[in-house]
Protein backbone atom coordinates (compact mmCIF):
# COMPACT_ATOMS: atom_id res chain seq x y z
CA UNK A 1 0.00 0.00 0.00
CA UNK A 2 2.76 2.44 0.80
CA UNK A 3 4.93 3.73 -2.00
CA UNK A 4 8.61 4.40 -2.10
CA UNK A 5 10.62 7.27 -0.75
CA UNK A 6 14.19 7.99 -1.83
CA UNK A 7 16.74 9.86 0.21
CA UNK A 8 20.43 10.63 -0.28
CA UNK A 9 22.74 9.46 2.47
CA UNK A 10 26.34 10.60 2.21
CA UNK A 11 25.88 10.92 -1.57
CA UNK A 12 24.33 7.48 -1.94
CA UNK A 13 20.70 7.15 -3.02
CA UNK A 14 18.70 4.74 -0.89
CA UNK A 15 15.02 3.99 -0.88
CA UNK A 16 12.54 3.12 1.80
CA UNK A 17 8.82 2.90 2.24
CA UNK A 18 6.78 6.06 2.17
CA UNK A 19 5.94 7.00 5.75
CA UNK A 20 9.05 5.58 7.33
CA UNK A 21 11.20 7.75 9.52
CA UNK A 22 14.73 8.55 8.37
CA UNK A 23 15.93 5.99 10.94
CA UNK A 24 13.56 3.43 9.47
CA UNK A 25 14.88 4.03 5.96
CA UNK A 26 18.50 3.86 7.16
CA UNK A 27 17.93 0.61 9.05
CA UNK A 28 15.94 -0.80 6.15
CA UNK A 29 18.99 -0.18 3.96
CA UNK A 30 21.18 -2.20 6.31
CA UNK A 31 22.74 0.67 8.27
CA UNK A 32 22.65 0.50 12.03
CA UNK A 33 25.04 3.33 12.94
CA UNK A 34 25.39 6.77 11.40
CA UNK A 35 26.77 9.15 13.98
CA UNK A 36 30.29 9.32 15.38
CA UNK A 37 30.17 9.96 19.11
CA UNK A 38 32.98 10.23 21.65
CA UNK A 39 33.26 6.48 22.01
CA UNK A 40 32.31 4.91 18.73
CA UNK A 41 29.42 4.88 16.34
CA UNK A 42 25.79 5.38 17.28
CA UNK A 43 22.47 4.75 15.60
CA UNK A 44 19.03 4.33 17.11
CA UNK A 45 18.89 3.71 20.82
CA UNK A 46 15.54 4.88 22.24
CA UNK A 47 13.66 5.14 18.97
CA UNK A 48 11.16 7.62 20.39
CA UNK A 49 13.02 10.92 20.43
CA UNK A 50 14.42 10.88 23.94
CA UNK A 51 18.10 9.90 23.75
CA UNK A 52 19.44 11.97 20.82
CA UNK A 53 21.81 9.17 19.78
CA UNK A 54 20.47 9.09 16.21
CA UNK A 55 21.05 12.74 15.23
CA UNK A 56 21.70 13.52 11.58
CA UNK A 57 21.93 16.60 9.41
CA UNK A 58 18.91 16.86 7.11
CA UNK A 59 19.06 19.21 4.13
CA UNK A 60 21.72 21.22 5.88
CA UNK A 61 19.92 21.47 9.21
CA UNK A 62 21.92 19.88 12.01
CA UNK A 63 20.70 17.95 15.00
CA UNK A 64 17.61 16.24 13.60
CA UNK A 65 16.49 13.10 15.39
CA UNK A 66 16.36 10.46 12.67
CA UNK A 67 13.84 8.41 14.66
CA UNK A 68 11.39 11.31 14.78
CA UNK A 69 11.66 12.84 11.33
CA UNK A 70 9.67 11.34 8.53
CA UNK A 71 11.73 10.77 5.39
CA UNK A 72 10.72 13.02 2.52
CA UNK A 73 11.57 12.31 -1.11
CA UNK A 74 14.92 13.90 -1.93
CA UNK A 75 16.06 14.51 1.65
CA UNK A 76 19.83 14.81 1.88
CA UNK A 77 21.18 13.15 5.00
CA UNK A 78 24.68 13.76 6.32
CA UNK A 79 26.46 12.06 9.19
CA UNK A 80 27.36 14.05 12.26
CA UNK A 81 30.66 13.77 14.07
CA UNK A 82 31.11 14.91 17.61
CA UNK A 83 34.62 16.13 18.29
CA UNK B 1 -16.69 27.92 28.23
CA UNK B 2 -13.91 26.16 30.11
CA UNK B 3 -10.82 25.72 28.04
CA UNK B 4 -8.86 22.54 28.75
CA UNK B 5 -5.37 22.03 27.36
CA UNK B 6 -3.99 18.52 27.12
CA UNK B 7 -0.33 17.61 26.96
CA UNK B 8 0.10 14.30 25.18
CA UNK B 9 -1.88 12.35 22.61
CA UNK B 10 -1.50 8.81 23.91
CA UNK B 11 -4.28 6.84 25.60
CA UNK B 12 -4.49 9.14 28.65
CA UNK B 13 -4.46 12.38 26.67
CA UNK B 14 -6.95 11.18 24.08
CA UNK B 15 -9.34 9.92 26.75
CA UNK B 16 -9.01 13.24 28.56
CA UNK B 17 -9.81 15.12 25.37
CA UNK B 18 -12.84 12.99 24.66
CA UNK B 19 -14.16 13.41 28.19
CA UNK B 20 -13.56 17.15 28.37
CA UNK B 21 -15.28 17.65 25.02
CA UNK B 22 -18.21 15.49 26.12
CA UNK B 23 -18.53 17.66 29.21
CA UNK B 24 -18.77 20.76 27.05
CA UNK B 25 -15.27 22.18 27.34
CA UNK B 26 -13.15 23.63 24.58
CA UNK B 27 -10.08 21.45 24.12
CA UNK B 28 -6.60 22.04 22.76
CA UNK B 29 -4.41 18.95 22.52
CA UNK B 30 -0.67 19.14 21.97
CA UNK B 31 1.29 16.02 21.03
CA UNK B 32 4.91 15.66 20.03
CA UNK B 33 4.32 12.80 17.61
CA UNK B 34 3.65 13.20 13.93
CA UNK B 35 0.53 11.10 14.46
CA UNK B 36 -1.60 10.79 17.58
CA UNK B 37 -1.62 7.57 19.58
CA UNK B 38 1.46 7.77 21.78
CA UNK B 39 3.72 4.78 22.26
CA UNK B 40 0.81 2.41 22.71
CA UNK B 41 -0.96 3.18 19.45
CA UNK B 42 2.12 4.02 17.42
CA UNK B 43 1.25 3.13 13.89
CA UNK B 44 1.55 3.93 10.26
CA UNK B 45 -1.14 2.94 7.83
CA UNK B 46 0.30 0.54 5.28
CA UNK B 47 3.38 -0.25 7.38
CA UNK B 48 2.13 -1.39 10.76
CA UNK B 49 1.20 -5.06 10.98
CA UNK B 50 -2.32 -5.04 12.46
CA UNK B 51 -1.37 -7.95 14.71
CA UNK B 52 0.80 -5.50 16.65
CA UNK B 53 -2.15 -3.26 17.47
CA UNK B 54 -4.44 -3.66 20.43
CA UNK B 55 -7.66 -1.87 21.12
CA UNK B 56 -7.35 -0.04 17.83
CA UNK B 57 -11.14 0.39 17.55
CA UNK B 58 -11.01 2.33 20.78
CA UNK B 59 -8.26 4.49 19.31
CA UNK B 60 -10.32 5.18 16.22
CA UNK B 61 -13.33 6.10 18.33
CA UNK B 62 -11.17 8.48 20.36
CA UNK B 63 -9.85 10.11 17.20
CA UNK B 64 -13.40 10.41 15.94
CA UNK B 65 -14.38 12.30 19.08
CA UNK B 66 -11.80 15.03 18.51
CA UNK B 67 -13.69 16.88 15.79
CA UNK B 68 -14.32 19.94 17.94
CA UNK B 69 -10.85 19.95 19.45
CA UNK B 70 -7.89 22.00 18.33
CA UNK B 71 -5.13 19.42 17.78
CA UNK B 72 -1.46 20.17 17.26
CA UNK B 73 0.61 17.15 16.24
CA UNK B 74 4.35 17.58 15.92
CA UNK B 75 4.25 20.01 18.83
CA UNK B 76 7.38 20.40 20.92
CA UNK B 77 6.03 21.99 24.09
CA UNK B 78 9.00 23.65 25.70
CA UNK B 79 7.36 25.62 28.47
CA UNK B 80 4.34 25.12 30.75
CA UNK B 81 3.52 27.72 33.37
CA UNK B 82 0.83 28.89 35.71
CA UNK B 83 0.29 32.59 35.38
CA UNK B 84 0.05 34.37 38.73
CA UNK B 85 -3.34 35.43 40.12
CA UNK B 86 -5.30 38.22 38.46
CA UNK B 87 -7.19 37.50 35.32
CA UNK B 88 -5.60 38.80 32.19
CA UNK B 89 -8.20 36.74 30.32
CA UNK B 90 -7.61 33.50 28.49
CA UNK B 91 -6.88 31.36 31.52
CA UNK B 92 -4.02 30.88 33.89
CA UNK B 93 -2.26 27.98 32.18
CA UNK B 94 0.24 29.08 29.56
CA UNK B 95 1.87 26.52 27.26
CA UNK B 96 4.46 27.39 24.66
CA UNK B 97 5.34 25.12 21.79
CA UNK B 98 6.84 25.06 18.36
CA UNK B 99 4.93 23.03 15.80
CA UNK B 100 6.20 21.40 12.64
CA UNK B 101 8.43 18.58 11.41
CA UNK B 102 10.60 17.09 14.15
CA UNK B 103 13.61 19.33 14.85
CA UNK B 104 12.96 21.42 11.75
CA UNK B 105 14.39 24.92 11.62
CA UNK B 106 11.11 26.47 10.48
CA UNK B 107 8.62 25.35 13.10
CA UNK B 108 5.97 27.89 14.01
CA UNK B 109 5.38 29.05 17.58
CA UNK B 110 2.09 28.25 19.27
CA UNK B 111 0.99 29.66 22.60
CA UNK B 112 -1.99 28.07 24.34
CA UNK B 113 -3.75 29.70 27.25
CA UNK B 114 -6.24 27.58 29.14
CA UNK B 115 -8.19 27.34 32.38
CA UNK B 116 -7.01 23.82 33.12
CA UNK B 117 -4.41 21.42 31.81
CA UNK B 118 -4.17 17.64 31.80
CA UNK B 119 -0.58 16.46 31.88
CA UNK B 120 -0.56 13.14 30.02
CA UNK B 121 3.05 13.06 28.92
CA UNK B 122 3.54 9.32 29.40
CA UNK B 123 6.78 7.49 29.97
CA UNK B 124 9.78 6.23 28.07
CA UNK B 125 11.79 3.05 28.44
CA UNK B 126 14.28 2.73 31.19
CA UNK B 127 17.21 0.66 29.96
CA UNK B 128 19.85 0.10 32.61
CA UNK B 129 23.48 0.48 31.53
CA UNK B 130 25.36 -2.72 30.72
CA UNK B 131 29.01 -2.98 29.64
CA UNK B 132 28.93 -2.69 25.85
CA UNK B 133 25.51 -1.07 25.64
CA UNK B 134 26.74 1.79 23.46
CA UNK B 135 27.51 -0.62 20.61
CA UNK B 136 25.34 -0.17 17.53
CA UNK B 137 22.68 -2.85 17.66
CA UNK B 138 21.75 -2.23 21.29
CA UNK B 139 18.44 -0.40 21.59
CA UNK B 140 15.75 -0.01 24.17
CA UNK B 141 12.89 -2.47 24.01
CA UNK B 142 10.68 0.49 23.16
CA UNK B 143 12.89 1.32 20.19
CA UNK B 144 12.58 -2.23 18.90
CA UNK B 145 8.84 -1.92 19.29
CA UNK B 146 8.65 1.52 17.66
CA UNK B 147 10.83 0.51 14.72
CA UNK B 148 8.78 -2.61 14.18
CA UNK B 149 5.41 -0.88 14.46
CA UNK B 150 6.09 2.43 12.78
CA UNK B 151 8.82 1.55 10.29
CA UNK B 152 8.35 -2.19 9.76
CA UNK B 153 12.05 -2.87 10.39
CA UNK B 154 14.30 -4.46 12.99
CA UNK B 155 17.84 -3.44 13.85
CA UNK B 156 19.17 -7.00 13.78
CA UNK B 157 18.38 -10.41 12.42
CA UNK B 158 18.95 -12.18 15.72
CA UNK B 159 17.72 -10.14 18.66
CA UNK B 160 18.02 -10.83 22.37
CA UNK B 161 15.31 -9.18 24.46
CA UNK B 162 16.12 -8.56 28.13
CA UNK B 163 14.88 -6.58 31.08
CA UNK B 164 11.81 -6.84 33.25
CA UNK B 165 8.07 -6.74 32.98
CA UNK B 166 5.26 -7.91 30.75
CA UNK B 167 6.08 -5.30 28.10
CA UNK B 168 8.94 -7.49 26.89
CA UNK B 169 6.39 -9.93 25.47
CA UNK B 170 4.76 -7.67 22.88
CA UNK B 171 8.24 -6.48 21.90
CA UNK B 172 9.30 -10.05 21.18
CA UNK B 173 6.12 -10.60 19.23
CA UNK B 174 6.62 -7.47 17.12
CA UNK B 175 10.21 -8.40 16.36
CA UNK B 176 9.07 -11.83 15.20
CA UNK B 177 6.36 -10.25 13.04
CA UNK B 178 8.89 -8.11 11.15
CA UNK B 179 10.97 -11.19 10.46
CA UNK B 180 13.66 -11.03 13.16
CA UNK B 181 14.65 -14.12 15.10
CA UNK B 182 14.22 -13.51 18.81
CA UNK B 183 16.94 -15.64 20.40
CA UNK B 184 15.44 -15.27 23.85
CA UNK B 185 13.47 -13.14 26.28
CA UNK B 186 15.34 -12.74 29.57
CA UNK B 187 13.21 -11.57 32.47
CA UNK B 188 15.18 -10.42 35.50
CA UNK B 189 12.47 -11.17 38.04
CA UNK B 190 12.21 -14.65 39.51
CA UNK B 191 9.29 -17.01 39.86
CA UNK B 192 8.35 -16.11 43.42
CA UNK B 193 8.09 -12.43 42.67
CA UNK B 194 6.33 -13.09 39.41
CA UNK B 195 3.75 -15.32 41.03
CA UNK B 196 3.15 -12.85 43.84
CA UNK B 197 2.92 -9.92 41.50
CA UNK B 198 1.03 -11.37 38.61
CA UNK B 199 -1.58 -13.49 40.23
CA UNK B 200 -4.43 -13.62 39.88
CA UNK B 201 -4.88 -11.66 36.64
CA UNK B 202 -1.52 -11.02 34.99
CA UNK B 203 -2.94 -10.11 31.63
CA UNK B 204 -4.72 -7.00 32.86
CA UNK B 205 -1.75 -4.71 32.44
CA UNK B 206 -1.45 -5.63 28.80
CA UNK B 207 -5.06 -4.83 28.12
CA UNK B 208 -8.15 -6.91 27.83
CA UNK B 209 -8.04 -10.58 28.69
CA UNK B 210 -6.59 -12.79 26.04
CA UNK B 211 -3.73 -10.49 25.17
CA UNK B 212 -1.23 -12.27 27.38
CA UNK B 213 -2.34 -15.61 26.00
CA UNK B 214 -1.72 -14.18 22.56
CA UNK B 215 1.84 -13.18 23.46
CA UNK B 216 2.55 -16.52 25.07
CA UNK B 217 1.18 -18.12 21.92
CA UNK B 218 3.54 -15.99 19.85
CA UNK B 219 6.51 -17.09 21.97
CA UNK B 220 5.58 -20.71 21.40
CA UNK B 221 4.82 -20.26 17.72
CA UNK B 222 8.11 -18.50 17.05
CA UNK B 223 9.99 -20.87 19.39
CA UNK B 224 11.23 -18.01 21.52
CA UNK B 225 12.84 -19.13 24.80
CA UNK B 226 11.59 -17.25 27.87
CA UNK B 227 13.92 -17.24 30.88
CA UNK B 228 13.21 -15.80 34.29
CA UNK B 229 15.77 -14.67 36.84
CA UNK B 230 18.08 -13.96 33.93
CA UNK B 231 19.58 -10.89 32.34
CA UNK B 232 22.16 -9.50 29.94
CA UNK B 233 25.27 -8.56 31.93
CA UNK B 234 27.55 -7.66 29.02
CA UNK B 235 27.20 -6.94 25.34
CA UNK B 236 29.99 -8.21 23.13
CA UNK B 237 31.34 -6.81 19.90
CA UNK B 238 33.88 -4.47 18.38
CA UNK B 239 32.06 -2.20 15.97
CA UNK B 240 28.61 -3.61 16.53
CA UNK B 241 26.82 -6.23 18.56
CA UNK B 242 28.20 -9.72 18.02
CA UNK B 243 26.81 -11.41 21.09
CA UNK B 244 25.73 -10.99 24.67
CA UNK B 245 26.64 -12.54 27.98
CA UNK B 246 23.60 -13.59 29.97
CA UNK B 247 23.70 -14.71 33.58
CA UNK B 248 21.29 -15.81 36.23
CA UNK B 249 20.28 -12.98 38.53
CA UNK B 250 19.51 -13.38 42.21
CA UNK B 251 16.43 -11.83 43.78
CA UNK B 252 18.26 -8.49 43.99
CA UNK B 253 19.33 -8.75 40.32
CA UNK B 254 22.96 -9.45 41.23
CA UNK B 255 24.55 -11.75 38.64
CA UNK B 256 25.20 -15.22 40.04
CA UNK B 257 28.91 -16.02 39.48
CA UNK B 258 29.56 -19.01 37.29
CA UNK B 259 26.23 -18.86 35.45
CA UNK B 260 27.40 -16.67 32.56
CA UNK B 261 27.00 -17.91 29.03
CA UNK B 262 27.43 -16.28 25.64
CA UNK B 263 24.54 -15.98 23.23
CA UNK B 264 25.25 -15.12 19.65
CA UNK B 265 23.11 -12.25 18.38
CA UNK B 266 23.41 -9.04 16.39
CA UNK B 267 20.95 -6.95 18.37
CA UNK B 268 19.96 -6.54 22.00
CA UNK B 269 16.74 -4.86 23.13
CA UNK B 270 16.80 -3.71 26.77
CA UNK B 271 13.79 -2.65 28.82
CA UNK B 272 14.08 -2.71 32.61
CA UNK B 273 11.09 -0.52 33.27
CA UNK B 274 9.77 2.93 32.46
CA UNK B 275 10.63 6.47 33.39
CA UNK B 276 7.68 8.85 33.55
CA UNK B 277 8.10 12.09 31.66
CA UNK B 278 7.71 14.43 34.61
CA UNK B 279 9.27 17.63 33.39
CA UNK B 280 6.08 19.42 32.35
CA UNK B 281 4.39 18.60 35.67
CA UNK B 282 7.48 19.74 37.57
CA UNK B 283 7.69 22.99 35.62
CA UNK B 284 4.03 23.62 36.46
CA UNK B 285 4.96 23.26 40.13
CA UNK B 286 3.24 19.93 40.80
CA UNK B 287 4.50 17.84 43.65
CA UNK B 288 6.20 14.59 42.74
CA UNK B 289 6.70 11.79 45.16
CA UNK B 290 8.92 8.75 45.41
CA UNK B 291 12.59 8.14 44.93
CA UNK B 292 14.94 6.98 42.22
CA UNK B 293 13.11 3.65 42.08
CA UNK B 294 9.95 5.39 40.98
CA UNK B 295 8.96 9.01 41.10
CA UNK B 296 5.52 10.12 39.99
CA UNK B 297 3.19 13.09 39.97
CA UNK B 298 1.05 13.19 43.11
CA UNK B 299 -2.67 13.10 42.26
CA UNK B 300 -5.85 12.70 44.26
CA UNK B 301 -8.92 10.64 43.37
CA UNK B 302 -9.96 13.30 40.86
CA UNK B 303 -6.54 13.14 39.12
CA UNK B 304 -5.87 16.63 40.50
CA UNK B 305 -2.23 17.47 41.13
CA UNK B 306 -1.14 19.74 43.96
CA UNK B 307 -1.45 22.77 41.66
CA UNK B 308 -4.84 24.33 41.00
CA UNK B 309 -6.19 23.60 37.54
CA UNK B 310 -3.45 21.08 36.79
CA UNK B 311 -4.50 17.45 36.34
CA UNK B 312 -2.36 14.44 35.50
CA UNK B 313 -3.21 11.06 34.03
CA UNK B 314 -1.48 7.97 32.71
CA UNK B 315 2.08 6.84 33.28
CA UNK B 316 3.22 10.14 34.83
CA UNK B 317 1.11 9.20 37.86
CA UNK B 318 2.31 5.56 38.04
CA UNK B 319 3.13 2.89 35.50
CA UNK B 320 -0.21 1.19 34.91
CA UNK B 321 -0.59 0.40 31.23
CA UNK B 322 -3.04 1.61 28.61
CA UNK B 323 -6.30 0.69 30.34
CA UNK B 324 -5.33 2.57 33.47
CA UNK B 325 -4.24 5.52 31.35
CA UNK B 326 -7.56 5.57 29.49
CA UNK B 327 -9.53 5.56 32.75
CA UNK B 328 -7.37 8.19 34.42
CA UNK B 329 -7.49 10.34 31.32
CA UNK B 330 -11.28 10.22 31.24
CA UNK B 331 -11.51 11.18 34.92
CA UNK B 332 -9.02 14.02 34.45
CA UNK B 333 -10.82 15.28 31.37
CA UNK B 334 -14.24 15.28 33.03
CA UNK B 335 -12.95 16.98 36.17
CA UNK B 336 -10.90 19.53 34.25
CA UNK B 337 -14.05 20.42 32.33
CA UNK B 338 -15.86 21.04 35.61
CA UNK B 339 -17.84 17.87 36.31
CA UNK B 340 -18.20 16.77 39.92
CA UNK B 341 -16.58 13.60 41.23
CA UNK B 342 -19.97 11.95 41.80
CA UNK B 343 -21.22 12.70 38.30
CA UNK B 344 -22.49 9.39 36.88
CA UNK B 345 -20.35 9.89 33.77
CA UNK B 346 -17.24 9.24 35.85
CA UNK B 347 -18.44 5.99 37.35
CA UNK B 348 -17.04 3.48 34.87
CA UNK B 349 -13.68 5.17 34.63
CA UNK B 350 -13.34 5.36 38.42
CA UNK B 351 -14.00 1.65 38.76
CA UNK B 352 -11.46 0.69 36.09
CA UNK B 353 -8.85 3.04 37.47
CA UNK B 354 -9.06 1.68 40.99
CA UNK B 355 -8.74 -1.90 39.77
CA UNK B 356 -5.80 -1.07 37.51
CA UNK B 357 -4.00 0.80 40.29
CA UNK B 358 -4.05 -2.29 42.47
CA UNK B 359 -2.68 -4.33 39.62
CA UNK B 360 0.06 -1.78 38.94
CA UNK B 361 1.23 -2.05 42.53
CA UNK B 362 1.48 -5.81 42.20
CA UNK B 363 3.44 -5.55 39.01
CA UNK B 364 5.84 -3.05 40.51
CA UNK B 365 6.48 -5.49 43.35
CA UNK B 366 7.14 -8.28 40.88
CA UNK B 367 9.18 -6.48 38.21
CA UNK B 368 10.50 -3.36 39.88
CA UNK B 369 14.21 -2.71 39.48
CA UNK B 370 16.31 -4.27 42.26
CA UNK B 371 19.50 -2.53 43.45
CA UNK B 372 21.86 -5.44 42.73
CA UNK B 373 22.04 -4.59 39.01
CA UNK B 374 24.97 -2.21 39.55
CA UNK B 375 27.12 -5.32 40.16
CA UNK B 376 27.18 -6.00 36.41
CA UNK B 377 28.86 -2.64 35.71
CA UNK B 378 32.61 -2.24 35.30
CA UNK B 379 34.29 0.97 36.43
CA UNK B 380 34.82 1.91 32.80
CA UNK B 381 31.24 1.18 31.68
CA UNK B 382 29.74 4.27 30.09
CA UNK B 383 26.64 5.27 32.02
CA UNK B 384 25.86 8.68 30.51
CA UNK B 385 25.69 7.90 26.80
CA UNK B 386 25.65 11.54 25.66
CA UNK B 387 28.81 12.59 27.45
CA UNK B 388 30.51 9.18 27.73
CA UNK B 389 30.77 9.40 31.52
CA UNK B 390 31.76 6.15 33.20
CA UNK B 391 30.45 4.46 36.30
CA UNK B 392 33.84 4.99 37.96
CA UNK B 393 33.82 8.73 37.34
CA UNK B 394 30.34 9.06 38.85
CA UNK B 395 31.03 6.88 41.88
CA UNK B 396 34.27 8.76 42.55
CA UNK B 397 32.35 12.00 43.03
CA UNK B 398 29.34 10.52 44.76
CA UNK B 399 30.08 12.38 47.99
CA UNK B 400 29.66 15.85 46.55
CA UNK B 401 26.19 17.25 45.91
CA UNK B 402 24.54 15.85 42.80
CA UNK B 403 24.74 19.14 40.96
CA UNK B 404 28.46 19.52 41.58
CA UNK B 405 29.04 15.92 40.51
CA UNK B 406 27.20 16.59 37.29
CA UNK B 407 29.15 19.74 36.52
CA UNK B 408 32.44 17.97 37.26
CA UNK B 409 31.70 14.85 35.20
CA UNK B 410 29.07 16.24 32.78
CA UNK B 411 26.94 13.19 33.56
CA UNK B 412 23.40 13.95 32.47
CA UNK B 413 24.28 17.30 30.87
CA UNK B 414 24.25 16.16 27.26
CA UNK B 415 21.46 16.56 24.71
CA UNK B 416 19.16 14.04 26.38
CA UNK B 417 19.36 15.97 29.65
CA UNK B 418 19.69 12.79 31.76
CA UNK B 419 16.49 11.31 30.42
CA UNK B 420 18.41 8.15 29.50
CA UNK B 421 20.86 7.84 32.39
CA UNK B 422 19.29 9.83 35.23
CA UNK B 423 17.90 6.93 37.22
CA UNK B 424 21.09 4.89 36.77
CA UNK B 425 23.30 7.78 37.87
CA UNK B 426 21.16 8.29 40.95
CA UNK B 427 21.41 4.59 41.79
CA UNK B 428 25.20 4.59 41.41
CA UNK B 429 25.53 7.70 43.57
CA UNK B 430 23.27 6.27 46.26
CA UNK B 431 25.15 3.00 46.29
CA UNK B 432 28.55 4.70 46.49
CA UNK B 433 27.35 6.96 49.30
CA UNK B 434 25.91 4.03 51.20
CA UNK B 435 29.10 1.98 50.98
CA UNK B 436 31.21 5.01 51.93
CA UNK B 437 28.95 5.54 54.92
CA UNK B 438 29.25 1.92 55.95
CA UNK B 439 33.03 2.05 55.98
CA UNK B 440 32.85 5.34 57.86
CA UNK B 441 30.60 6.00 60.82
CA UNK B 442 28.32 3.00 60.80
CA UNK B 443 25.90 4.53 63.31
CA UNK B 444 24.53 7.30 61.12
CA UNK B 445 25.35 5.55 57.88
CA UNK B 446 21.92 4.96 56.45
CA UNK B 447 20.37 8.23 57.52
CA UNK B 448 23.39 10.13 56.28
CA UNK B 449 23.35 8.43 52.93
CA UNK B 450 19.66 9.06 52.50
CA UNK B 451 19.92 12.66 53.59
CA UNK B 452 22.69 13.18 51.06
CA UNK B 453 20.72 11.56 48.29
CA UNK B 454 17.66 13.61 49.14
CA UNK B 455 19.61 16.81 49.58
CA UNK B 456 19.30 17.53 45.87
CA UNK B 457 15.56 17.86 46.10
CA UNK B 458 12.83 15.34 45.61
CA UNK B 459 12.90 15.67 41.84
CA UNK B 460 16.50 14.52 41.31
CA UNK B 461 17.32 14.67 37.64
CA UNK B 462 13.76 15.18 36.48
CA UNK B 463 13.70 18.97 36.51
CA UNK B 464 14.62 20.40 33.15
CA UNK B 465 14.94 24.02 32.07
CA UNK B 466 13.26 23.27 28.74
CA UNK B 467 10.62 20.62 28.28
CA UNK B 468 11.59 19.74 24.72
CA UNK B 469 14.62 20.30 22.53
CA UNK B 470 14.16 23.54 20.62
CA UNK B 471 16.54 25.67 18.66
CA UNK B 472 17.77 28.92 20.13
CA UNK B 473 16.21 30.87 17.30
CA UNK B 474 12.83 29.41 18.13
CA UNK B 475 13.05 30.70 21.68
CA UNK B 476 13.70 34.14 20.32
CA UNK B 477 10.32 34.30 18.57
CA UNK B 478 8.40 37.42 19.59
CA UNK B 479 5.80 35.43 21.60
CA UNK B 480 7.64 36.34 24.81
CA UNK B 481 11.26 35.26 24.71
CA UNK B 482 12.60 32.91 27.35
CA UNK B 483 15.06 34.27 29.85
CA UNK B 484 18.72 34.03 28.97
CA UNK B 485 19.21 31.62 31.80
CA UNK B 486 16.96 29.07 30.16
CA UNK B 487 18.90 29.16 26.95
CA UNK B 488 21.98 27.81 28.57
CA UNK B 489 22.47 24.13 28.01
CA UNK B 490 24.03 23.78 31.44
CA UNK B 491 21.82 23.66 34.48
CA UNK B 492 20.49 27.13 35.28
CA UNK B 493 21.29 28.00 38.84
CA UNK B 494 17.70 28.19 39.98
CA UNK B 495 16.83 24.77 38.75
CA UNK B 496 18.43 22.27 41.03
CA UNK B 497 18.00 24.16 44.26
Amino acid sequence: MSGTVRIVVDDELISGRDGQTIAGVLIGSGRIAWRTAQHGERGVFCGIGVCHDCLVTVNGVEGVRACQRRAVEGDRIEREVRS
Amino acid sequence: MTHVAILGGGPAGLAAAQAALAAGAAVTLLDEGGRLGGQFWRHHAGITDPRMQHGFERFERLLGSLERAEVHSGAAVWSAELRDGGDGGGGRIVLRAVVGDADAADRRPVVVQADAVVVATGAHDLALPVPGWTLPGVTTAGAAQALAKRDGVSVGRRTLVAGAGPFLLPVAQSLALVGATVVGVHEASRTGALARGWLPKPWELLGKSGELAEYVGALVRHRIPYRIGSGVVRVLGVERVEGAVVAQLDTQWRPVPGTERVIECDAVALGHGFTPRLEAAIMLGCEVEGDRRGRFVVVDDAQRTTMPGVFAAGEVTGIGGADAALAEGAIAGFRAAGLAQDDPRLRDALRVRDRMRRLARRLERAHGIRPGWTAWLDDDTIVCRCEAVTKGAIAERAEVPLRAMRLATRAGLGPCQARTCGRAVEAIVAEARASAAVTGAAGEAVGGANAGAQGDGAVGFDRRPLLAPVRLGELAEPTEPASDENRNEAWPSGCSA
